[in-house]
């Protein structure tokens, strides 16, 4: 059936000019996946069953406009019941919907199969970025948007990737079953990328499975499908496929770079290094909602510059950015930052703007707090 | 069907007209006075929220952040959304009801006319209240028309309670009407007219009274159980308190999913009369016709989850949910197929308001055909949530709902206000709107297929030609609104005088009446004898 079905799809491809160009991209991807080709085939089947009854109903219609016209004398029939043509197009439709529904049937219970993957990484939304876990190699980060704030101002011309660029790319091997295990955070978030036909929904407080086996090496891009707050649009998903090979060397590298994140924490961190360390975090994971001046965007997201509890107890300031503040925007960055990024993050809250405290909180601090 | 004569009574003593001045409007009991009122509310909604949707084609224009915020931009989409089908669509169609229904079926008024006036007069208060919510500290509803939790409950800005408090008044307006209309079409009918001789609109409308009285309630569940989460603790959406976010997608698509022929069914009604009329024929299929709108309407209660493929349901539910779907296009189709047989070896001509029946027909069609391919479950995963899904809704609601809504005005406006509207202009109209739309809405299909996602506020750069189409597009079919405002000014103030039955063979009770209309009209129930 699969095969009937690209074949048909090819046989028609002919038949209309197709566009090269990608500005002016028309058509679904045909992806890199197998699922991703025969959901593309099949988006045409039914295209093309729509478009062949638009030939013929419009068809008539505007035969009837053309040449049953007033102005062109023509004369209005009588008739205006038959129960056998009711039948007929009754049935007609029905018959094709069939038609449809059978190959449809044998798609979805082939992409609903996700048993004997090969690695199984769960992906976790929150407002506004991505948390990938491989189940079995113990490695766990976050992904998120990279594209400058200048490009999206319009201060600065937009690289080819806007929007669609993330600081740790999803890395996955070719050739092997990866399933997806889906949940979030916060909100509901919608994990997609199209060259892979998967978009699952990630919803807070339950999993939900998929999974892909892709070709083809190479970077796809998706984005965040489901609206889940101001960031939305800025929440894009890279993956990018290699040989088993380079996924292997990928692996331990990720596993070294956790090691040496671990031993900066027992280092020792002077002030400067401290606040240089926490600006860059604060831009990457604070400025969105906080602003990058700490004027926030009350009440939603409180001001930071003179804030009460920045300027306040250091316990309650950590407990904030550790555990979050249930109920609200503010999520728990206990496990999204190492103890060096809260340390310096916290150390760079309460030294910047008009917040001069002189305080600095160090990666034991934290590692402290966070053992209690 | 058998063949009808009208008999009527004569109709020479009115002896009170409207009362005079303002206090007219808030105390009016009559069917056409309250007609016309939801009418105008329903264009100034129109308008609001076409500028709503001004703001949010002008960010879209090209790449970047230009015009707005993020958060502001999702305030637009979400107000955008609610407005045009609270505040503009529904109140249109009802506003065509209580105008019509009575003169179409020859009654005095609607049955219940003091709770017509009340159900008018809730919504310029729910309105104003939810329009409030814009100049509230943390801004209005930022979570979407469809108000998923736990975004729109944990989430949410404070102004949520009053969103929740606005469409409580707005589901309250909605029920009293389609009670209303459901009371007047069993009870006050002419003498002799059955219910398989009432015409297409008024089945249609009676049809999607029952739809209403049915789903509103649920609507009102849904917000009532974000209310509790909000503020009375209970965890209705919330799996943290053993509940789930998924439970609101289901309750809201199974008021969701008949909502959507709420809002279309009645515009078949007005494109069954219509297109007779200019075809100078018989509608083709009458009972098959009442049969389709029966069957759509039950259909509508079994596929509200195809709304929901991504949410991870069961296999043996998605596909119950794709075949079911699928069976739609059946009735669907018996209408559109009827609606060109009718045309068929007819005697056409192209007034404006059979340019709009006839646009209707086909952009309809092409939002069905969209739809069919939306049913599919395994394809709908690359469609979903993208605007795909923006192109094909805003193909049956716009060419649909709203060209419905503006044929019927065209039709009526004569017998409503006794004067002609200019023809040149309405077809400027006409084909304004309708390279407009096609060029806003056309190109949408191809960006959703490319991988644009709906509801962000600014897109990659491969979606930068087409957004900037569909933005053009949107300027010209929003300006050319304008072009319909002056025009129904201009025929109210200096239309020439119209003739009682202005189309050349319309049928039905309501141009047995004199013009201009007087404001009581069958008093004495004209009586249907079938020959």
């Amino acid at each position: 059936m699969q095969r009937f079905l690209h074949q048909f799809c090819i046989t028609l491809a002919f038949l209309i000019p197709s566009s090269v160009y990608a500005a002016w991209e028309l058509n679904m991807p045909r992806g890199v996946t197998d699922t991703s080709n025969t959901v593309y085939d099949l988006h045409m089947l039914i295209l093309w069953i729509c478009v062949a009854i638009g030939v013929v109903v419009f068809g008539v219609m505007f035969w009837s406009i053309i040449y049953h016209r007033k102005s062109q004398g023509a004369k209005a029939a009588q008739f205006h019941e038959s129960t056998t043509v009711e039948v007929i197009w009754t049935v007609i439709p029905f018959l094709i919907l069939i038609g449809m529904a059978v190959p449809s049937t044998s798609v979805l219970i082939d992409m609903y199969d996700s048993s004997e993957s090969d690695i199984d990484i769960q992906v976790t939304g929150y407002q506004c970025k991505w948390q990938y876990k491989y189940l079995n190699e113990d490695i766990d980060f976050f992904s998120t948007m990279t594209t400058p704030k200048v490009e999206i101002a319009n201060e600065q011309e937009k690289n080819p990737n806007y929007l669609l660029e993330v600081d740790n790319e999803l890395v996955v091997p070719i050739n092997k079953k990866v399933r997806f295990l889906f949940t979030a955070n916060d909100v509901i978030h919608a994990w997609w990328v199209p060259e892979l036909a998967v978009k699952k929904d990630a919803i807070p407080g339950f999993i939900n499975e998929s999974w892909t086996r892709i070709n083809e090496v190479g970077t796809y891009r998706g984005q965040c499908a489901e609206l889940c707050g101001k960031d939305h649009g800025f929440m894009p998903i890279v993956v990018k496929a290699v040989t088993q090979a380079d996924y292997d060397i990928w692996i331990s590298e990720q596993k070294a770079t956790a090691q040496a994140v671990a031993a900066a924490a027992n280092q020792e961190w002077s002030i400067e290094d401290l606040v240089a360390k926490g600006e860059t975090v604060y831009q990457k994971n604070c400025a969105g909602c906080h602003m990058v001046d700490g004027s926030g965007l009350p009440p939603a997201f409180p001001a930071l510059n003179g804030n009460d509890v920045v300027l306040g107890d250091i316990e309650k300031h950590m407990d904030i950015m550790v555990n979050g503040v249930p109920g609200s925007a503010m999520a728990a960055y206990g496990k999204q930052l190492s103890a060096v990024e809260l340390a310096a993050v916290i150390t760079y809250k309460r030294n910047t703007w008009d917040n001069k405290t002189g305080e600095v909180i160090s990666p034991a601090d934290v590692k402290a707090y966070m053992s209690k | 069907m058998s063949e009808q004569t009208l008999t009527l009574d004569d109709h020479d003593h009115h002896e009170h007209g409207p009362a005079k001045g303002f206090l007219r409007w808030v105390f009016t009991t009559n069917h056409k006075d309250i007609g016309t009122m939801y009418l105008i509310f329903s264009l100034v909604m129109f308008l609001i929220g076409g500028m709503m949707a001004f703001v949010i084609r002008a960010e879209l224009f090209q790449p970047g952040m230009q015009l707005v915020d993020p958060g502001f931009f999702n305030q637009m989409t979400t107000m955008h959304g609610l407005i045009m089908v609270f505040g503009a669509v529904m109140p249109g169609f009802v506003g065509l009801a209580n105008w019509q229904i009575p003169l179409m079926v020859g009654a005095p008024d609607m049955a219940l006319p003091r709770m017509n006036n009340w159900s008018f007069w809730i919504l310029p208060f729910a309105f104003t209240m939810l329009l409030s919510t814009l100049f509230m500290e943390g801004g209005a509803p930022g979570f979407g028309w469809t108000f998923y939790a736990p975004l729109s409950t944990t989430y949410a800005p404070p102004s949520v309670t009053f969103f929740i408090f606005a469409i409580h008044m707005m589901g309250i307006s909605s029920i009293m009407g389609a009670m209303n209309i459901i009371v007047t079409l069993f009870n006050m009918r002419a003498p002799g007219m059955g219910l398989m001789q009432m015409p297409m609109f008024a089945w249609s409308w009676l049809i999607t009274a029952f739809l209403l009285v049915a789903v509103m309630p649920v609507l009102a569940a849904v917000v009532t159980m974000m209310l509790m989460d909000i503020h009375f603790a209970t965890s209705f959406f919330s799996a943290a308190g053993g509940g789930d976010p998924v439970l609101f997608q289901h309750i809201f698509w199974f008021f969701g999913h008949p909502e959507v022929y709420i809002m279309i069914l009645p515009a078949f009604g007005v494109v069954s009369e219509i297109i007779p009329t200019f075809s100078r024929k018989k509608l083709f299929g009458y009972h098959s016709m009442v049969y389709a709108l029966i069957a759509i309407a039950l259909l509508s209660f079994v596929v509200w989850a195809h709304h929901m493929f991504t949410v991870g349901m069961p296999i043996g539910g998605q596909l119950f949910f794709m075949y079911a779907t699928m069976l739609i296009a059946v009735p669907t189709g018996v209408k559109v197929f009827n609606w060109v047989a009718t045309m068929f070896k007819g005697s056409l001509t192209f007034e404006t308001p059979m340019l709009f029946a006839v646009a209707f027909v086909v952009l309809f069609t092409v939002g069905g055909f969209s739809g069919i391919m939306l049913a599919i479950a395994p394809v709908d995963f690359q469609y979903q949530d993208t605007y795909f899904v923006v192109a094909h809704f805003h193909y049956v609601l716009v060419p649909g709902a709203v060209f419905g809504i503006v044929a019927g005005v065209y039709y009526w406006l004569p017998k409503w206000t006794g004067k002609m509207y200019d023809e040149s202009l309405g077809k400027m109209h006409f084909w304004l709107s309708f390279v407009g739309l096609n060029l806003t809405f056309f190109p949408m299909h191809f960006v959703g297929l490319a991988g644009m996602p709906r509801r962000i506020p600014d897109y990659a750069l491969q979606f930068a030609d087409f957004n900037m189409m569909a933005s053009m597009g949107a300027f010209l079919f929003g300006t050319s609104q304008l072009v319909f405002v002056y025009l129904v000014i201009k025929t109210v103030r200096s239309g020439k005088e119209a003739a009682q039955v202005p189309w050349e063979s319309a049928e039905g009770l309501e141009w047995t009446l004199p013009t201009p209309l007087p404001y009581h009209t069958f008093t004495t129930p004209p009586v249907i004898e079938h020959k």
